[in-house]
């Protein structure tokens, strides 16, 4: 395989985890708010969720390929099923991470006149950064092994020597797929982890 | 009119329980209000019920002559100094920081919140150069609370609603600040919404005492009122002391 082809798959690789990445915080990261404003609907919210999570990622693309929209063979139905596994850790880390605000901080917060707004932006958000932070971390480096997997729904990135090297029994190729996904995994996590630990406070 | 009145005011939970029933008390500038009562008496709620962190289910409670529930939440709250006994600082703020959240809040220019900070810290006994950038997590428990009143007062509220303010200091702080605050106090002319369980701090803050058992009002009157109370719980509280 040549240097162009391997920068391809790997450029494929990061466009699967970087959509899938930032529509799973588009979506998590404001429902994990409101799931704090409505506590009643964050048990059967999260249910779900984890109902998605449990479904094996391979059964997943296969699931989602007759659906009309979402579904098909490429690189869009990768990217739904991709959503589907981060969602939860972001949906979840949000919403604990503002739940685990000192409610003392909150109550005098409120007590002194700020408005929801206020309180959310200037107290609650910034001191739960660090774990949604971690929740996105999570979610990035699944992500990059689930898509992995998608190669088999015709979506490229880095499964594709994987699968290929599968079949016809070559561990070269085999190699060549999971080294650079291996590494890019090592390397989100590292530099997510370095974001995580600037913004925890105290 | 009076500047604070509760009028029959009572505030039951949805599912039944009665936590305050049929309060009556008025509170003037310069007056300190100590709201006296063993746990779960309803002393918290009292005062929840004036900045409408919780608004009354029965009577009225009435804020420069007009109810609570008239007020906008928001406008109320500023013009309302509050400080709890978790305090409640916000520990991603420096400590001027949290001083000055009602003024920036209501957008006073930065060269005034300064000033404000300084001169608040002042009052409080925290030299402000030493403290001024100092985060919370870097104070000792009283200079928390501390902290946490400069913060009820910084934009100069006419009513103040402290909740156990000096409720997690060892004896020695706590008189110590008591006996300050006192001193700030009658300097202030603000009217003052006090809770406690302690009857001495009671004794020794309140212009008006307001005795709370089981939600209801077991005394309302002045300390030496209270001393010679033969009211039941009255009784009881003085003889722990």
């Amino acid at each position: 395989m040549s240097a162009g082809q391997m920068l391809e798959l790997i450029g494929e690789h990061l466009v699967l985890v970087g959509a899938s990445s930032g529509i799973a915080v588009g979506i998590g990261l404001p429902v994990g708010v409101w799931l704090t404003r409505r506590p009643k609907a964050a048990s059967p919210v999260f249910a779900v969720a984890n109902v998605f999570q449990t479904i094996p990622s391979l059964a997943l693309f296969g699931l989602l390929i007759p659906l009309p929209l979402l579904g098909g063979i490429g690189a869009r139905t990768a990217v739904v099923a991709l959503v589907i596994y981060a969602l939860l850790p972001i949906l979840r880390n949000t919403y604990t991470g503002i739940r685990s605000v000192d409610p003392a901080a909150v109550d005098a917060g409120r007590g002194l006149g700020m408005t929801d707004r206020q309180l959310l932006l200037m107290v609650e958000l910034p001191l739960a950064w660090g774990v949604i932070i971690a929740g996105i971390r999570v979610a990035v480096v699944v992500s990059v092994g689930v898509a992995t997997i998608a190669a088999a729904i015709g979506a490229g990135g880095l499964g594709e020597p994987i699968f290929r090297g599968l079949s016809t029994v070559n561990n070269r190729l085999i190699l060549a797929g999971a080294v650079p996904a291996a590494l890019m995994a090592l390397a989100f996590d590292g530099l997510l982890g370095l974001l995580e630990r600037r913004l925890v406070h105290r | 009119m009076r500047f604070l009145e509760f009028d029959g005011a009572g505030y039951t939970l949805p599912g039944g329980p009665v936590l305050l029933a049929a309060v009556s008390f008025a509170a003037d500038p310069g007056d300190t209000v100590v709201v006296l009562g063993r746990s779960g008496a309803g002393k918290s709620t009292t005062l929840k019920l004036v900045n409408r962190l919780l608004d009354p289910t029965a009577g009225r409670v009435l804020v420069e002559g007009r109810s609570t529930t008239d007020w906008d939440p928001i406008r109320l709250r500023r013009r309302t100094g509050y400080a709890i006994q978790e305090i409640g600082l916000f520990p991603h703020f420096t400590v001027a920081s949290n001083v000055a959240l009602v003024p920036q809040l209501e957008g006073w220019p930065e060269p005034r919140r300064r000033a404000r900070v300084a001169e608040l810290l002042e009052l409080v006994g925290l030299d402000p150069p030493t403290f001024a950038e100092r985060m919370p997590s870097e104070l000792s428990g009283g200079q928390r609370q501390r902290v946490g009143i400069a913060r009820a007062l910084a934009a100069d509220p006419p009513l103040l609603l402290l909740d156990e303010p000096f409720g997690a200091l060892d004896p020695v702080t706590r008189s110590g600040l008591r006996r300050e605050f006192q001193a700030l106090a009658s300097r202030l002319g603000k009217a003052t919404l006090f809770v406690t369980h302690d009857v001495a701090e009671a004794l020794f803050l309140a212009t008006t005492i307001v005795l709370l058992e089981h939600g209801r009002v077991a005394f309302a009157g002045p300390p030496e009122a209270f001393r010679r109370s033969d009211a039941a719980e009255a009784r009881a509280f003085l003889e722990a002391s």
